[in-house]
């Protein structure tokens, strides 16, 4: 089992591995959202509390983890970058911001629409919802950043310095209903209680977290192969491409 | 099937939230492939820049 894993942090050979893991990841995800979407809107009972309005739970939890672990993972690979001055990992950090502004955004306009009926609100400023706002903010301002800057390993050092700046956010997104008293509630599965609904919903909730996790690797795979080509174009490498050379 | 899509009257609700994610995601797949193929387009030029011009012998 001699898999020399550094040869994956060159970008001429991570191309063709990440070309072969997206459609896995794609598929698996179109699989899981399937099922997950089935127990979750056809299989789950009603709630006692909340009728029907809490089948958002199974896009709005998922998106909301997503949207913290992406973030997490963003700044990793920018740490790497910035220490080891790795070009592959500050591409997979320019990688991940897209699809984590996207899962942000999906946790709070499903938050907005479970609020409505739950709260009598699309919004307040409670600390859970602001938090998470700013978590937004930070991956727009990322990818804002590397917009302006017209060096790409300028720019990489520039949005590993914001994006591990903004790693504070995440504890405070996640204790947020602890610390302050919210409107949003508390923890419903955490690693250290027995989760606090029936296991039909849970499994639910998994299968669509399994599901967003495969996706957003597919999405993240597939922007990082764009982001190499884009960047090593001048390579002799790119030139030899199969999808480069069909019509040169 | 209709009791179905109204949810018990919270249908606007479910179906806003669960509409918009979906087409975040398409917006996203699209972004991604327009991108590569601007990309992909971009990388072709460059290598053909690159080789040898077979009429620059003639000048």
């Amino acid at each position: 089992m001699a898999i020399n894993w550094f040869r994956f942090s060159s970008p001429a050979a991570f191309y063709p591995l990440a070309g072969k893991l997206v459609p896995w990841f794609a598929g698996a995800a179109a699989v899981l959202t399937a099922i997950g979407l089935y127990i979750g809107l056809v299989v789950a009972p009603t709630d006692f509390q909340q009728g029907e309005a809490y089948r958002i739970i199974f896009l709005h939890v998922p998106a909301a983890w997503m949207s913290m672990f992406l973030y997490v993972v963003m700044a990793g690979w920018s740490a790497v970058a910035l220490g080891y001055n790795t070009r592959l990992s500050a591409m997979m950090a320019q990688a991940i911001a897209p699809s984590g502004a996207l899962m942000t955004l999906i946790a709070l306009t499903s938050g907005a629409f479970w609020g409505r009926p739950t709260w009598g609100t699309y919004w307040a400023w409670d600390a859970r919802m602001t938090s998470e706002l700013i978590l937004l903010f930070l991956y727009l301002g990322v990818i804002a950043l590397r917009n302006a800057i017209d060096d790409p390993r300028r720019a990489d050092r520039a949005c590993g310095v914001l994006a591990l700046t903004g790693v504070v956010n995440i504890p405070i997104i996640y204790f947020s209903v602890q610390w302050w008293n919210t409107l949003h509630q508390g923890a419903t599965v955490s690693l250290t209680k027995a989760p606090a609904m029936a296991s039909i919903m849970l499994t639910g909730m998994l299968i669509m977290s399994f599901a967003a996790w495969f996706y957003a690797i597919a999405a993240c795979l597939a922007r990082l192969r764009t982001i190499i080509v884009e960047r090593e174009r001048g390579a002799a490498w790119i030139a030899q491409l199969p999808e480069v050379k069909a019509i040169a | 099937m209709t009791s179905f899509f109204a949810m018990n009257g919270y249908g606007f609700y479910i179906w806003s939230a669960y509409g918009i994610a979906v087409l975040a995601i398409v917006v996203e797949i699209l972004l991604i492939r327009s991108h590569r193929k601007a990309v992909l387009a971009q990388a072709r030029s460059t290598a053909s820049d690159a080789a040898p011009d077979p009429l620059a012998a003639t000048e």
